[in-house]
């Protein structure tokens, strides 16, 4: 079975294993072999008649030396300890789990079925895990996605999941996977953030921004364009504001009436977002708009020249909304969810409800940073589980600004 | 006295092969095989030892190495449970055997292997057992916990010395003879341990079964040895009585494997 970045078994030895040298014998056959171990167990045995008792976890970097050390271990009398295997009840009826559903959390988790540990595909918190018997795999499914007749687990047996530190020591953030704290030297951690977002750019893997309006308020609409155009960004997820206001300042210079270059309120301003928005409409979308050389810059015309995707969710507060806004809250978080999917680093700017929201959907191995001025979003992010977030207490356009002076 | 169980050599031949000795192209002759095995009988009546017979079968060629049966402690005997399945026929003529006189009968658990004597030799009150290529180190943990005694798990290491018996032999309370070439580090430190006065054979005396002696008191029956374990051995008290076995080492075997002791632990041989 997988543990994160390496392979496991418990075995259990039952014998004279001390006065015949057994227990050494194995330790040193384990890291012969280049496994590791840790003694989960060992009674010795009070008289030279009386036996021990080892249970060892054997840890190897691949499946191959895992298997053959339990060969080898097999030999020096080591049992692979038996282990149970989870239960599976069928769902009653759709978008209802089974009584006594086993409810994810966003660590890396496996159920053992059919003899073996497999890992839980895109686990996130807050699910239930659905056997399909046809992939032989095993996935974390939200509520409104259950089916019925479909296998579920119950209760807690047979799964095991990867402790909170191991799933975030793996995460090149580790140093700064504490507090929110506005007293933080913070030059580094942004480099740090920079330095990530150009491994994840010369890889498979994305990167995610979840978008505030205030990126366009505070004026670092400019920056997060540099960042799409240098390729540095894979996916936008956001609300309608921010498109909406990305495209007002792109067509009037404005944002909610407020200059961008002056930082003064504009004569007639407060129309200015209702006249983008209605553009917009008439053109059919922002991609139109884009296509018919309205709109000429701005977040949402560097994505969509840029191919960067992007996701709007929309809100009870919305504006218009734009074309592209999703409405229905149920069908956004299923395609957030799938989205998410090859996330390495995901960079939260300005927004809490967005921010928890993509959150919940997050793998705790995922590096999140949550970037606000005010402290209470990172900390209310971290009490709703995603306890990997790292937080910045700063502006978000210092925040941008000195990101793309590192890149 | 001392009790033993043999078995003529009426089928014995190497018919397969399931050790580096045997060769089916090489087979024992007949007539000096029987000749061998009524030598080692012999030996046995003129030193006060009472042997008791076990009916040989046919297609049981191995059935002459009756110290593979099993493992006696006091009243109780294990009955082995062979590796190959060439010899696995032998164990029910043996549980019979033991049965008909009242032994309390006792099974390993189905999935291990263990030969009986052959992978398990006392040394005072420890049993010293062997495991890899006939005998499991998982059966050791049961056999453990019938005779209630101490077994010190050795691995064998070397093929041709694939029983315990072939490299390893128990003389009295403190010394026994081992060939170290049988073993690992791990094997010879256990041995150490236990054993005040170890003494190693030779690369020949032990191709030579050697360590697979019958030690009766300060009697030692064995196949051919090199004059300096003879003398070393005589120069400790010992009597030692040389006979030829070269028609059983064809199947890996010498006058030890050919004995089976039906009282354990071995200070009642004393």
């Amino acid at each position: 079975m997988t543990r994160g970045n390496h392979y496991d078994s418990i075995v259990r030895l039952h014998g004279h294993l001390i006065d015949s040298l057994t227990l050494a014998k194995v330790f040193d056959e384990i890291l012969d072999r280049g496994g590791d171990y840790e003694s989960e167990e060992i009674s010795i045995g009070r008289t030279k008649k009386d036996l021990s008792i080892a249970k060892i976890r054997v840890t190897a970097p691949d499946p191959e030396i895992l298997s053959s050390i339990l060969k080898r271990l097999h030999q020096l009398g080591a049992s692979v300890e038996h282990e149970e295997e989870i239960v599976l009840e069928k769902a009653k009826m759709d978008g209802v789990f089974p009584d006594g559903f086993y409810a994810t959390t966003n660590l890396p988790t496996e159920v053992f079925y059919q003899s073996e540990w497999r890992a839980v595909e895109n686990i996130g918190m807050d699910c239930g895990v659905e056997w399909d018997h046809e992939r032989l795999k095993a996935s974390s499914i939200k509520m409104n996605d259950v089916k019925k007749d479909h296998d579920y687990v119950v209760g807690i047996q047979g799964i095991r999941v990867q402790p909170q530190n191991e799933a975030i020591h793996s995460n090149k953030f580790r140093f700064m996977n504490s507090d929110v704290s506005t007293e933080k030297p913070k030059g580094i951690y942004i480099k740090q953030i920079a330095e990530q977002l150009r491994t994840i750019k010369n890889s498979d893997d994305e990167a995610i921004f979840v978008c505030g309006p205030a990126v366009v308020h505070t004026g670092a609409r400019d920056y997060l364009c540099q960042l799409i155009e240098g390729g540095y960004v894979h996916r936008i997820f956001a609300g309608n504001a921010l498109a909406v206001h990305d495209i007002e300042a792109a067509l009037y210079g404005t944002s909610l009436g407020v200059s961008l270059a002056e930082g003064l309120n504009t004569s007639g301003g407060h129309r200015n977002h209702l006249y983008a928005i209605n553009t917009i409409r008439s053109l059919g979308g922002i991609k139109k708009a884009v296509e018919q050389g309205i709109l000429k810059n701005g977040i949402m015309y560097s994505c969509i020249k840029h191919d960067c995707s992007f996701l709007l969710a929309g809100s009870i507060r919305d504006d218009g909304p734009l074309p592209e806004v999703i409405t229905d809250a149920v069908q956004a978080q299923s395609m957030m969810r799938e989205k998410v999917k090859k996330a390495k680093l995901v960079v939260m700017l300005s927004t809490m409800l967005h921010s928890i929201a993509v959150g919940n959907l997050l793998p705790a191995s995922v590096q999140t940073v949550c970037v606000d001025i005010s402290p209470s979003t990172v900390t209310k992010l971290m009490d709703r589980g995603s306890h990997q977030a790292m937080g910045l207490v700063m502006d978000v356009e210092a925040f941008l600004h000195e990101l793309c002076e590192y890149l | 006295m001392i009790n033993i169980l043999m078995c003529r050599p009426a089928y014995y031949a190497v018919q397969y092969k399931i050790n580096p000795w045997m060769d089916t192209h090489i087979q024992p002759d007949a007539s000096l095989a029987h000749q061998q095995w009524d030598n080692l009988l012999d030996q046995f009546k003129n030193n006060d030892v009472q042997v008791h017979l076990i009916d040989p079968q046919p297609e049981l060629p191995d059935m002459v190495f009756t110290a593979n049966a099993g493992l006696v402690f006091n009243n109780t005997f294990i009955v082995s449970r062979f590796r190959y399945p060439q010899r696995q026929k032998e164990a029910d003529f043996f549980l019979n055997w033991f049965k008909e006189r009242d032994y309390e009968i006792r099974h390993l658990p189905e999935q291990y292997y263990f030969e009986g004597e052959g992978d398990a030799l006392f040394f005072k009150d420890t049993l010293i057992a062997g495991y890899r290529y006939r005998s499991d180190i998982h059966a050791h943990r049961f056999i453990s916990e019938i005779i209630e005694c101490e077994v010190l798990s050795v691995e064998l290491t070397h093929p041709s010395f694939y029983h315990l018996d072939t490299c390893f032999c128990p003389l009295d309370q403190d010394s026994a003879l081992y060939y170290p070439g049988a073993f690992d580090a791990y094997g010879v430190k256990v041995l150490e341990s236990v054993i005040p006065n170890l003494m190693a054979v030779s690369d020949e005396d032990a191709h030579n079964f050697c360590c697979n002696a019958v030690v009766l008191g300060k009697k030692i029956i064995l196949n051919q040895c090199s004059h300096s374990l003879k003398v070393m051995l005589e120069d400790m008290g010992f009597q030692i009585t040389q006979l030829a076995f070269n028609e059983f080492i064809k199947a890996g075997g010498s006058s030890k494997c050919m004995t089976l002791f039906l009282e354990n632990p071995r200070d009642s041989r004393h």
